[in-house]
């Protein structure tokens, strides 16, 4: 496995799920851990009950069908799927509805879907908030500053069981991040890639699970935003800078006038 | 989440999985291979499969990266590319007129000997490289903290006055590995140079690209790549070199000056497109009242109002 992580850190991030394909069919027996530490760029399908488009990822997933959290009804239809609890799916169905206004607020557009699920283990669930913007000039980018962009958020929170109004909460999140632009001038310039972070808060209940949980995820997503402009904009520029310094002035002749 | 996955049932044959190793392998970023090898071989666990992979994949990827190494006694530098290829494990350093044996898996040379004059080009096309590599070397010098290139004839090798149409290859790289602060790069700049000597021009055509790999908690990577092309009149030997060399240093200037450009342009637009730092509303989301939410979308369906 440490092999496995070894190479998903240095495969181009375009390539993550050739990567992931040929990580399962070379370690069959670990496809679990692969296929829950590695992101895959995310998938949607659309709920014919509600017209409306879900996110897949593994946790929403049973078989080969997923479940949507609109309908709670499995894409492609299926037998006996795993379903959360009755009081938990009600907790499922308040999240997608205020993660719809939360994501409205900060992305303008783009799609989300909340799942939940309890844990084995413990009297705690966990929790997994998505979110996909493309904000390519051909989808939901209002402005047209990029000919390829898109933004992938997942985070998944385990919440730990209730004990004396407090509760453990463990955040991760992960923010995938492609952006392409493209001229006769300037060539092609792409930048893709993945960062993520973790935090943990012990946190009273009496807020209720969503308040904290979203107030976590909006604290985390915003500095995951720092980052991804430090990391994409800052680090790769100055490599760039280190490779070639910019204000180089050469002692030499101007070249002549050429016509292009 | 479902039970164990339906696992595959296709076990894969040795062809198959030296196929994947070698894609790995290929796919490793400029000056990273050898730690892609190592997780590689982890993974794989048949030292078998991987030597096969590697045999293949490594001679692949150092021509494709330009990798650049010394020749034994230190008397020079040897880039792997295929305009310096004699043979598969051979290849030449024009500047000094000599050829590096290679061992492309350990990534050095073990052995050299003088080049044999006809894997030299004629006198005459030997003149113009020697030229523009002299002009070419105070350009690098002072562009690239790190810069290695090289100048290749690449046909009409026996080019003479009479016949002088030839092809040269610029090959200028500059690449940075600084592992403890999770983070490499490369700008690699490719300049075919053709002399023709019935139009009495000489064509330049340019590929450049840069990249850029963190990996410190996440993998990012900067592609960027841009192609240019321009001309200029077929001149003696001192004086093309020096049109060459200035034609090469403005363009890739130029493109320099895009880059950076482009890095002072898109963090703006592309946060604005795809996520703001506040809500629309200016101030941060209200966890504490968002029944609000559910009640007004209530309401809203309760009256038949809204969509």
């Amino acid at each position: 496995m440490e092999g496995a992580m070894g190479l998903m850190r240095r495969m181009p991030p375009k390539h993550t799920q050739t990567a992931l394909s040929a990580l399962l069919s070379l370690l069959p027996d670990h496809s679990a851990d692969l296929l829950s530490q590695i992101d895959q760029p995310l998938q949607v399908l659309c709920d014919e009950d509600s017209g409306k488009e879900f996110i897949l990822c593994e946790y929403n997933r049973d078989a080969d069908s997923y479940r949507s959290p609109w309908s709670n009804k499995f894409h492609p239809h299926l037998e006996d799927g795993m379903y959360p609890s009755e009081e938990l799916r009600k907790l499922e169905v308040e999240a997608n509805e205020v993660f719809t206004v939360y994501r409205d607020q900060y992305y303008e557009g783009g799609i989300s879907s909340v799942y939940l699920w309890e844990e084995d283990d413990n009297e705690g669930f966990v929790a997994c908030f998505l979110i996909k913007k493309d904000g390519s000039k051909y989808a939901h980018g209002k402005r047209g500053y990029l000919h390829e962009g898109g933004w992938e958020a997942i985070h998944v929170i385990q919440v730990g069981p209730d004990e004396e109004g407090m509760a453990h909460y463990c955040l991760t999140s992960t923010i995938m991040l492609s952006l392409t632009t493209d001229s006769d001038t300037s060539g092609t310039f792409n930048l893709s890639g993945s960062i993520r972070r973790q935090m943990k808060a012990e946190l009273s209940v009496e807020d209720g699970h969503l308040c904290n949980m979203g107030k976590m995820i909006e604290e985390l997503e915003g500095k995951l935003r720092n980052q991804l402009d430090q990391v994409y904009f800052g680090k790769t520029k100055e490599m760039v800078c280190t490779l070639r310094p910019p204000s180089e002035l050469l002692p030499m002749t101007l070249p002549d006038s050429r016509n292009p | 989440m479902s039970d164990e996955e339906d696992t595959q049932d296709i076990i894969l044959n040795d062809e198959q999985k030296i196929d994947i190793a070698k894609w790995f392998l290929l796919n490793s970023p400029p000056g990273e291979i050898q730690y892609v090898a190592k997780d590689l071989k982890s993974v794989l666990n048949d030292e078998n499969v991987y030597r096969l992979a590697a045999l293949e994949a490594f001679p692949i990827y150092n021509k494709s990266h330009f990798v650049c190494l010394q020749l034994p006694n230190r008397s020079g530098d040897v880039l792997i590319s295929s305009y310096s290829e004699i043979s598969e494990d051979e290849y030449l350093d024009p500047r000094t007129a000599q050829v590096g044996k290679v061992d492309h898996v350990r990534q050095i040379c073990t052995g050299m000997r003088p080049a044999r004059d006809e894997e030299l080009p004629s006198h005459y096309v030997e003149e113009y490289r020697c030229a523009l590599d002299a002009e070419m070397s105070k350009y690098v010098g002072e562009a690239y903290p790190k810069g290695v290139f090289s100048v290749y004839c690449t046909s009409g090798k026996d080019a003479e006055e009479s016949v002088s149409d030839f092809e040269l290859v610029v090959v200028i790289t500059a690449t940075r590995h600084s592992p403890q602060n999770f983070c490499n790069g490369s700008w690699c700049s490719i300049w075919n140079i053709e002399f023709k000597d019935e139009l009495q021009t000489v064509e330049v055509r340019g590929k450049i690209q840069v990249t850029a790999h963190y990996f410190e908690e996440g993998n990012v990577q900067l592609d960027a790549k841009h192609e240019c092309r321009d001309s200029t009149i077929y001149q003696s030997p001192d004086d093309s070199a020096i049109s060459l060399m200035n034609i090469i240093s403005h363009h890739e200037a130029e493109y320099l000056t895009s880059l950076q450009a482009s890095y002072s342009n898109l963090p703006d637009s592309t946060f604005k497109e795809l996520r703001r730092k506040l809500p629309v509303t200016r101030t941060l989301f209200p966890w504490h009242n968002t029944m609000q939410f559910s009640l007004t979308r209530d309401l809203t369906k309760e009256l038949g109002i809204g969509k």
